[in-house]
């Protein structure tokens, strides 16, 4: 082998490599530097950048060799001891969510900075065009390296700072950096891949080679026969269950009569490194019988369709009912219908799946993986290896992004499958390209929305037709394809609703939980039919919604009168307010770029809500564990898994603001099945309501503990005790907290505390009453820029606010927030996962561009506050919220500079074009003040034959200054 | 069982010309990679052994040579962008390279990988066109010799350069005189696979009185199966004064020879036909305004902007 010399963070280096070695690789295996992560292996993503000789570059498809007799600095490299300051502004204004793209990121930015030391946002945009963030935090990040180079902070800051909530206590509602953004910014935070064990082997899955096929043969002896391989598994090497599953146990661990998409796993390996792995894989002989393939739920659906499963391709049909529709169309005066469709979307978490299991020495099974769901990766893997629960133990580690696609199972139960056919441990590592292929999308839809509306602005009937494409598995389609149509006649009171929503499997990828969960499809349509409504009727799109927005007392489509917690009229009225204020009352006209009026801009809004928590019945819980140290610091333990949400800086304000100790002397566990308790799954917007809502009552608990030690020693009954600044005090004595709980321990009880809350109970759908405990609001307005010579679409500015109930972390939530919206950007621009004959087009990252820093657009942002008596401090979710009107809000404002209506995302540039050509009369090449709902000639192709508006002639001015849209002036002024 | 048994960093050309002879095509010739090793990680069964030519200091260097502007095949698209001799003498050149990926991108790939790559939309060599470079091929059997651009491509990702027996070795130009400019421009699209929908060079010589188009070059991609010159727009331009009307006839003349195809996931054949009429006669606008020394028009190769093909200028007020 040859030997590579370089000088590695200072320090010279020897090391022999293969020849065939990228330095990314001899960073993080052979060296240890594990700071240096790997995204892509296609040059693409910009996770292993490091400096070479001062200069950035992508370290996983940089030779090794080709690395010899240069200086390689890596993230490791940047601190002696204290934080460089880049490291520290990161940290400081919240530039750091999972954390998996940090290390890249701030590499980029150092070279950037030793070249030039005070760059401009200009600048910094440049340096960091290809090097992604899936959590979105490009404003933060554009922040932190203006401030690490002295310069003003753009984006995040008021008088120089991160903002605090004006309702801000102690430690709730301030900015505050995450407890594990030290960790993320100095490469010493440990994914999944970053964990090695001795004699550990390396596993690989067999694919399916075709999406549809029955399985006639499977043969391994070849495999079996190469040297360094140890097992060839396949299906009836399973122990236990042969099916996994998040709520139907449909999904083969390992195929063993058909196969039913291309990621299919069919026979799994463990060798001694991964290229041998990888070779026996291509020794292991398959023979298919093709089958014919399932393209689209509508085929799936058909008459004599090929069935996907055993039973019918039909996997779910929802129905929501409100009122009478019929009765409700008769009273319309304006009826408009719309066709919508949104395609398959992926997570593209940057970090790739990965999962380590073991014989541990007590012989139980352990497998570490960045999950989303610890305590249910628990139960699937003790399943299919056949043995209780408690022989498996499940550790987290950081977990590089997950968006919904980390819940179902991926290399967890092949890993310990291996683990313990080998007794040796054996890591599972997906690249980018299996990644893309294997686990669950975001659900294509096809929606049709018919809506009516009296000529005064009433809402009266809502109908929605959804077909969704669960692809091959069930796993979370009957939630996500519920949630989708719960919400589907968007945040109105609207007293007649009809949803039929129907999901069927085909053999395409499987479609699963994503950021929204069917919310994001059933938004894009129902908004976008509220502005052709508002269209129809002259009237402008806010009023429209003002006036039907969902209030305190309203009935929502499934039955649920709202008591509290709705703040929907409020995000309207502060969206509403800097509309009009930035571009007049008639805030959505059209109006040229300055410099080049080819270049039209306008605005466009939407609306939205969310639920919190699981809801419709199933019983949501999660428990959490907080211990007071004798050294005065507490320890939160829960599993709830955080997936750069922002969870543990959440639990620990929490526990900060209860024990009046500081929030730095919190530590919050990382996910461990064996010492932290079950939080329940991160999804549905649940953790800062359930698990801060456990913490808080296990902090609680722990008070009381220590206020029993304490009060003796003060002299004083334990209601009378504060606890503030990491101190018991009381009739002007004081006592540190370590101290009481060094008491406590001495008479016998341990200053730590369990404790499980139980959201209040929900009903399933169908029965009306509270299908959710709450729910989030928020209202979006995008101004657009359309250039009218090429199609092109950018988002200039977002203007948005967002009902969370209560602040807890105004950095983490703020950085959810926009995060979310450069994400719906994602969906409106430049995302999408086509599938062709169930082949997926996306088999790199090369062809799946999530939104860049390019497309981050001016983020302004109004919070609202309005509490969930039941939620900590009243807070509900944001974790999915400010990503699903965005979609909704550029299609609007595109349709308000241009004329077209998009019913397609990603909006495509061609198509714009094409369609803005065909338009009737008006040359549109130049901007027109088309007066946003008079006299418009757009094409638009997907519309369907619409009713109404047809027979009821528009006169333009007629309805202007309607009550509802003098009210709304009125508070404003 | 490496992917290749042995990775080679030759310090001169002979040295690499004598380690490809040695492996008689079981070896090729490789620079940045950005591009190859995504495509060799891929393959079923890739080489032998690699010869990696930026460790030689010959392909490295970008100087003048009496009229000619030499750049080394090894030469990243960092560093073309920072050259000063090719902002000032090619600027479509420095241009089109810096719209190629990002700094860690840029600081790897080398302008010989985007030659001998090949792709029809490539940046860096759609510019080369314009300028009418001349492509160095060094070869054990027949020494080194220049020959035009445009004889290099073949088809799609297939060129005459044969990477396990030949070596490209440097690029030139003729550096831009008096009254002389080119630019570069494109249209993307946020989806997808980061090629061009299409890219458009120009070079120009105006007239002595600054009014006329002495001659012009115009090379577009992907409008055919290779890097494509439009000797009709060219014609169209020469002699003709510079008006926008001049400049839409030459991107009429560009569509009756061009043929863009319809490309799935992409775009349609349509949408780029009607990005010819409308990025060529900007292109052309811009760069005669350059050889004019018009402020406006100056390259702004740092600058990022939503849109990619009209952003990077602002037009005259």
């Amino acid at each position: 082998m040859p030997t590579l010399r370089m000088n590695v963070n200072g320090q010279p280096v020897e090391v022999d490599v293969v020849p065939d070695a990228f330095l990314a690789h001899v960073l993080r295996y052979r060296l240890g530097l594990t700071g240096t992560k790997i995204g892509c292996e296609e040059a693409e993503c910009g996770a292993c950048t490091v400096l070479i000789d001062g200069q950035p570059v992508n370290s996983c498809i940089f030779p090794a060799l080709k690395a010899h007799g240069t200086r390689v600095v890596t993230i490791e490299g940047l601190s002696n001891g204290e934080l460089h300051p880049l490291q520290q502004a990161f940290v400081e204004w919240g530039a750091v969510q999972c954390g998996f793209c940090t290390p890249g990121v701030i590499m980029v930015a150092k070279a950037l900075l030793d070249r030039s030391p005070a760059p401009t946002e200009e600048a910094i945009r440049a340096a960091l065009k290809d090097t992604y963030c899936r959590c979105g935090c490009y404003l933060e990040m554009v922040d932190a390296i203006l401030v690490a180079s002295g310069q003003a902070p753009r984006h995040t800051a008021i008088n120089g700072h991160p903002p605090a909530s004006p309702k801000a206590l102690r430690a709730v509602g301030r900015p505050l950096p995450r407890p594990d953004a030290v960790a993320k910014v100095t490469g010493q935070a440990k994914y999944t891949d970053d964990y090695a064990f001795p004699n550990m082997l390396y596993g690989a899955t067999l694919r399916s080679a075709y999406p549809h096929a029955r399985l006639v043969r499977v043969e391994t002896h070849r495999a079996k026969a190469l040297p360094g391989v140890h097992a060839v598994l396949t299906a009836e090497d399973i122990p236990g269950e042969k099916h996994h599953g998040l709520m139907f146990d449909d999904w083969p661990v390992l195929c063993y009569d058909k196969v039913r998409y291309v990621g299919d796993a069919i026979a799994i390996v463990a060798a001694d490194t991964p290229e041998i792995a990888r070779r026996a894989l291509e020794l292991i002989d398959v023979e298919y019988d093709p089958l014919p393939v399932v393209t689209t739920p509508q085929e799936a659906l058909a008459p004599g369709a090929p069935k996907v499963h055993g039973g019918g391709n039909l996997l779910k049909h929802i129905k929501v009912r409100k009122g009478d529709v019929e009765a409700g169309f008769a009273e319309a005066d304006v009826i408009v219908e719309r066709d919508y469709h949104t395609p398959m979307y992926e997570h593209a978490f940057l970090e790739p799946e990965c999962a380590i299991a073991r014989v541990a020495e007590d012989g139980r099974i352990e497998v570490i993986v960045g999950s989303q769901i610890p305590y249910e990766d628990r139960r699937q893997i003790a399943r299919s290896l056949g043995v209780p629960e408690d022989h498996v133990r499940v550790k987290g580690a950081f977990v590089g992004g997950g968006f919904g696609g980390k819940e179902d199972i991926a290399g967890q139960i092949h890993a310990a499958l291996l683990a313990r056919a080998t007794g040796q441990p054996v890591k599972i590592l997906y690249s980018r390209q299996e990644s893309l292929r294997v686990h669950p999308k975001r659900h294509a839809t096809w929606i049709r929305v018919r809506l009516g509306a009296t000529r005064d602005g009433r809402l009266v009937a809502a109908e929605v037709d959804i077909l969704g494409d669960a692809g091959a598995y069930a796993s979370l389609s009957d939630k996500v394809m519920t949630r989708a149509a719960t919400h589907a006649a968007g945040p109105y009171d609207i007293p007649h609703v009809r949803v039929d929503c129907y999901t069927a499997y085909t053999n395409n990828p499987p479609a699963g939980a994503f950021r929204g969960f069917g919310v994001t499809q059933s938004a894009f349509a129902i908004e976008s039919t509220l502005d052709v409504m508002a269209h129809e009727l002259g009237r402008d799109p806010l009023e429209l919604r003002l006036r039907n927005a969902l209030r305190p007392g309203a009935t929502t489509s499934t039955g649920q009168v709202l008591r509290e917690s709705v703040g929907l009229v409020s995000c309207l009225e502060h969206v509403g307010h800097h509309l009009r204020s930035e571009q007049g009352p008639e805030w959505w006209h059209p109006f040229p770029n300055p410099d080049d009026p080819a270049r039209v801009r306008a605005w466009g809004l939407a609306a939205c809500y969310k639920n919190t928590g699981l809801g419709g019945g199933a019983p949501d819980w999660g428990s959490a564990e907080v211990e007071v140290l004798e050294d005065g610091r507490a320890v939160v333990r829960t599993a709830a898994a955080e997936i750069g949400q922002g969870l543990p800086a959440v639990l620990a304000i929490i526990v900060a603001e209860e024990l009046g100790i500081p929030y730095e002397h919190i530590e919050v566990a990382l996910p461990d099945t064996d010492t932290t308790p079950d939080g329940g799954p991160t999804t549905a917007s649940r953790q800062t309501y359930i698990n801060g809502n456990a913490a808080r009552m296990a902090a609680q608990r722990v008070r009381d503990i220590l206020a029993w030690a304490a009060c003796e020693a003060l002299g004083a009954p334990q209601a009378e005790l504060v606890f503030r600044d990491g101190l018991i005090t009381a009739r002007g004595r004081a006592m540190a907290v370590g101290e009481a709980a060094r008491m406590a321990l001495e008479a016998g009880r341990r200053p730590v505390a369990r404790a499980r809350f139980e959201a209040p109970p929900t009903q399933p759908l169908g029965q009306g009453g509270d299908m959710h405990v709450g729910f989030s609001f928020g209202v979006q307005a995008a101004l657009v820029e359309v250039d009218t010579r090429t199609g092109e679409v950018a988002v200039l500015k977002v203007v948005n606010a967002h009902d969370i109930g209560r602040a807890i972390n105004m950095l983490g939530l703020l950085g959810q927030i926009r995060g979310g919206i450069i994400m719906g950007i994602g969906n409106a621009l430049t995302e999408e996962y086509p599938v062709d004959e169930g082949i997926p087009f996306c088999t790199t990252l090369s062809r799946y561009k999530m939104p860049s820093i390019r497309h981050a657009p001016e983020i302004i942002t109004f919070l609202v506050e309005d509490e969930l008596p039941s939620g900590p401090y009243g807070a509900k979710g944001v974790g999915e919220i400010a990503s699903i009107p965005t979609a909704a809000a550029v299609a609007n404002a595109v349709y308000h500079a241009v004329g077209i209506r998009v019913t397609k995302t990603p909006l495509d540039q061609d198509w714009l074009l094409r369609a803005l050509r065909g338009q009737q009369g008006t040359p549109s090449a130049k901007p027109r003040h088309h007066g946003g709902h008079q006299g418009h000639q757009g094409n638009e192709e997907h519309a369907v034959p619409q009713r109404g508006p047809k027979d009821v002639p528009f006169l333009p001015g007629q309805t202007r200054g309607t009550d509802a849209h003098n009210e709304f002036g009125r508070r404003q002024a | 069982m490496p992917k290749w048994k042995a990775y080679h960093r030759p310090q001169h050309v002979q040295e690499a010309l004598a380690t490809l002879a040695h492996y008689q095509g079981r070896a090729r010739i490789v620079a940045g990679g950005t591009d190859l090793f995504v495509e060799l990680l891929n393959a079923p069964a890739p080489f032998e052994a690699l010869v990696d030519i930026t460790a030689i200091p010959e392909l490295r260097t970008v100087r003048r040579d009496g009229p000619w502007i030499v750049v080394g095949s090894a030469v990243t698209h960092a560093e073309i962008v920072a050259s000063p001799l090719i902002r000032r003498h090619g600027t479509a050149l420095a241009e089109g390279c810096s719209v190629i990926g990002g700094p860690q991108v840029r600081n790897v790939a080398t302008l010989g990988g985007n030659v001998v790559h090949a792709l029809p939309a490539a940046d860096g060599t759609i510019a080369l066109l314009a300028l009418d470079a001349e492509a160095q091929v060094a070869s054990s059997g027949a020494g080194r010799r220049w020959i035009p651009l445009s004889h290099l491509f073949l088809g799609p990702g297939q060129s005459a350069v044969d990477a396990t027996r030949e070596v490209l070795t440097a690029l030139r130009f003729r550096a831009t005189a008096e009254r002389e400019a080119s630019a570069f421009g494109r249209v993307m699209r946020p989806q997808g696979v980061a090629l061009p929908i299409l890219a458009v060079a120009v070079a120009v010589r105006l007239d002595a009185s600054g009014q006329g188009i002495e001659r012009a070059r115009v090379s577009l991609g992907p409008v055919a199966p290779v890097p494509f010159r439009s000797r009709r727009a060219e014609a169209r331009l020469r002699g003709a004064p510079t008006s926008p009307d001049t400049y839409r006839q030459a991107a009429e003349a560009a569509l009756e020879e061009c043929s863009p195809r319809t490309s799935r996931y992409r775009a349609t054949r349509e949408y780029r036909e009607e990005m010819i009429t409308t990025l060529l006669p900007r292109v052309v606008e811009v760069a005669v305004a350059r050889a004019r020394g018009e402020a406006w028009a100056r390259p702004r190769l740092e600058a990022v902007d939503h849109f990619s093909s009209f952003g990077a200028w602002r037009a005259p007020s």
